[in-house]
């Protein structure tokens, strides 16, 4: 079981806390990783489910975005084979940098990093080679289900529990020759097994104007940029 | 200063706040010694190269050479990164003689621009190895006295000594020792006592505690990685059984293997709380890499002999780690993890991003090894303003950078700028004049070589001139933001009149 991160505190506050980490089994809902709220209705658990994989495709961005919510509350994060990954986007969107190495070029060596980082970190985002040989896609995602951390990749193909796909996207902000780029709306399709088999889509600005995730409620869509 | 890629016979200093912490042969001739401010080293020494202190990179690049020269006596001195003393006693008899040393020494350090000298004591011998000499025993003062008093890197004290005549070692060597005691003081007279071919105090060498080396010999060899580890096991529990009978624990270990063949492989574990069980961990990481397929320079024989030396040791404080597991064994964690890694891939290989100042995308962080100090070090050299105050600023705050590329910032930043196309309506290039005007508005561009997409919408030009002060790191472009028919946007630059793709926001 995963112990939580906090030390417990004193006094009445404790109270709820002990009694938490008293209880001997842990519920699924426990066993997931916070993500952002604009995030919560794409994956089924409501967060990153521990020793599941999530496949991205279409945008680093929203992988980024994937990795803040852990980040913010204490996780590590790594990233592994992404050399041109712009680390400003990922503390834009919230991602804290000192808990956040990267292997950028990690080579041939790719399934040995990933199953170290696996070991430790809580979140691997790895930008997967053109061909994965389906033995070390299995291990790895062993090791990720027997070591409790969740596998975000990008690229190649992966039978990842959640897929998420961007289906269209749109920037606002820039006009013919003035503005500047200020937001993007992104509609994202997920889909998956288990749990995420039905599919879901969610419109996210991402990056939203203030440089994070926020999700856009379809009854009342309005333009953000005027 | 090798590390920096510099030929050696190029005037080359090395800067940190503003003054030089060290510099090559070259500048050296020109005049440029330690201590001197930026303006005043570019003065004496017009085409000096200046380069940013990097001391952890200084520490591993000079590491191969106290290897060489250790090989020929183990016990020496780093005195800082760049120079190291030995006392050569015992090493020039058996090597015989101070000359066959320096040869030997000297040929074995070549590779680097280096250069061996000995004299009586390491003030003179830094000297000596300056101009490659070997000077006899009792004739260092001699060879001293032509010396300037600059030499002493004491400025204030050569000035000084400039303006009442005395300008080389030998003539301040001459003054009585009780006169320079009265009219400079204590520092003075150690600087007396340099000049005349004294030491400040003898070498202290480092003597590795060589009873605390556990070693087995394997035999028959161990072919498999898991036989070894077994033996490193045992040997683990010996080490730290030996350590904590003596209430020490170790903090950098060193773990030597050795082939049938002869090939040996030899690599440094910092660790903290080492446990046994930690140290079997490391050795079986440094095999692991080491036996790799994709190591080209692997064994070709069994294992016969592993060693662990203890490198450095502390007095054991013991260890607490936070209640209920708690941040800092997920820290541990994650930093172990991370030291395998560059136990496979190298030490550079695994990086984490420092926010620093910048224009562009890619300026904004700097990205240092895992385990260097996390302290932004800006490829800028620091400079001291009387108007403007210190550039760049000590630490990023909310400083302003005129021509930032605004947030939000792009996903992706292409390590190598992608070539690219524009042209307008015309299908004739966007060009930007010298004042920041474009020749037309972009109507269609080509990433790559690829198909031509229509823009539908674009910013620019956004121009910057940066770093016009060196004309080295100059660069001055305009960038665009662009948004193709597809969705997709780019950050373009235009340099020089070639198109280029900085960064997609991906």
């Amino acid at each position: 079981m995963a112990l939580p991160q906090r030390a417990v505190g004193e006094g009445q506050a404790a109270a709820p806390e002990l009694k938490n980490l008293a209880r001997p089994v842990s519920l699924a809902r426990e066993r997931t990783l916070p993500v952002l709220p604009a995030l919560a209705g794409l994956l089924p658990e409501g967060g990153l489910r521990r020793g599941s994989t999530v496949a991205v495709s279409g945008a680093t961005s929203l992988a980024l975005a994937l990795l803040a919510g852990p980040s913010q509350a204490g996780s590590w994060c790594a990233a592994v084979g992404l050399p041109s990954l712009g680390v400003v986007a990922a503390a834009e969107v919230g991602v804290a940098l000192e808990r956040f190495p990267l292997v950028a070029r990690p080579g041939d060596e790719w399934p040995a990093v990933v199953a170290a980082l696996v070991d430790a970190v809580d979140v691997v985002l790895v930008c997967l080679p053109r061909h994965v040989r389906n033995g070390d896609a299995r291990r790895l995602m062993a090791k990720a289900r027997d070591r409790g951390a969740v596998l975000i990749t990008t690229g190649g193909s992966f039978a990842a529990d959640v897929r998420l796909a961007v289906a269209s996207s749109s920037w606002e902000g820039l006009g013919k020759g003035h503005g500047r780029l200020r937001a993007r709306r992104i509609d994202v399709v997920a889909s998956g097994r288990g749990a995420a088999a039905r599919e879901r889509q969610v419109s996210l600005w991402l990056p939203s104007a203030d440089g994070g995730v926020e999700a856009i409620d379809r009854a009342n869509a309005r333009c953000l940029v005027s | 200063m090798t590390a920096a890629g510099f030929p050696p016979d190029e005037p080359v200093a090395v800067m940190f706040a503003n003054r030089v912490v060290a510099c090559s042969a070259a500048a050296r001739r020109g005049g440029v010694q330690r201590g001197l401010r930026r303006r005043q080293a570019e003065a004496r020494c017009p085409g000096l190269q200046l380069v940013a202190h990097d001391p952890d990179g200084d520490a591993r690049a000079f590491e191969p050479v106290v290897a060489a020269v250790e090989a020929f006596c183990p016990r020496l001195e780093i005195v800082r990164p760049g120079v190291c003393a030995v006392a050569t006693r015992g090493p020039s008899r058996y090597f015989g003689g101070d000359d066959a040393l320096a040869a030997r020494v000297t040929e074995a350090v070549a590779h680097v621009g280096g250069r061996a000298g000995i004299a009586d004591g390491s003030f003179a011998a830094e000297l000596a190895a300056r101009a490659g000499r070997v000077i006899p025993p009792g004739e260092t003062p001699t060879f001293l006295s032509t010396f300037s008093v600059n030499v002493l890197e004491r400025p204030e004290l050569a000035d000084l000594l400039h303006r009442l005549g005395i300008h080389t070692l030998g003539a301040f060597a001459a003054l009585p020792a009780t006169s320079v005691l009265a009219r400079f003081g204590t520092d003075g007279l150690a600087a007396h006592r340099l000049a005349s071919g004294e030491d400040e105090r003898p070498l202290s060498a480092r003597i590795p505690p060589p009873e605390l080396d556990v070693t087995a010999e394997l035999d028959p060899p161990a072919e498999r990685v898991e036989t070894a580890v077994f033996a490193a096991r045992g040997l683990a529990h010996q080490l730290c059984d030996e350590l904590s009978a003596r209430g020490l624990a170790v903090s950098c270990l060193r773990v030597e293997a050795e082939t049938e063949h002869g090939e040996t492989l030899v690599r440094r574990w910092r660790l903290e709380g080492a446990t046994p069980l930690a140290l079997a961990e490391r050795v079986r990481w440094q095999l692991d890499g080491w036996l790799s397929d994709a190591n080209p320079h692997g064994p070709t024989a069994g294992l016969t002999l592993l060693r662990l030396v203890p490198e450095e040791v502390l007095p054991d404080e013991g260890r607490q780690l936070g209640f209920w597991g708690g941040d800092r064994a997920l820290d541990d964690r994650a930093a172990r993890a991370l030291l395998h890694v560059q136990g496979l891939l190298g030490p550079e290989a695994v990086t984490t991003a420092v926010p620093t100042g910048g224009r562009g995308p890619a300026e904004q962080v700097q990205l240092v090894p895992w385990g260097d100090a996390r302290a932004p070090t800006s490829s800028v050299l620091a400079v001291d303003n009387p108007v403007y105050g210190r550039y760049p600023p000590p630490e990023r705050g909310e400083e302003p950078w005129p021509g930032r590329v605004p947030a939000p910032s792009p996903a992706a930043v292409h390590v190598h700028s992608i070539r690219a196309e524009v042209v307008d309506a015309n299908n004739e290039p966007v060009t930007v004049s010298g004042r920041g005007e474009p020749s037309a508005e972009p109507s269609r561009i080509s990433v790559d070589g690829g198909r031509w997409t229509d823009v539908s919408a674009w910013a620019g030009p956004w121009p910057v001139d940066e770093r016009w002060w060196d004309p080295e790191a100059h660069r001055r472009r305009a960038r665009w933001q662009v948004v193709t028919a597809d969705g997709t946007a780019h950050l373009l630059a235009i340099e020089g009149g070639r198109w280029s793709v900085e960064a997609t926001y991906d």
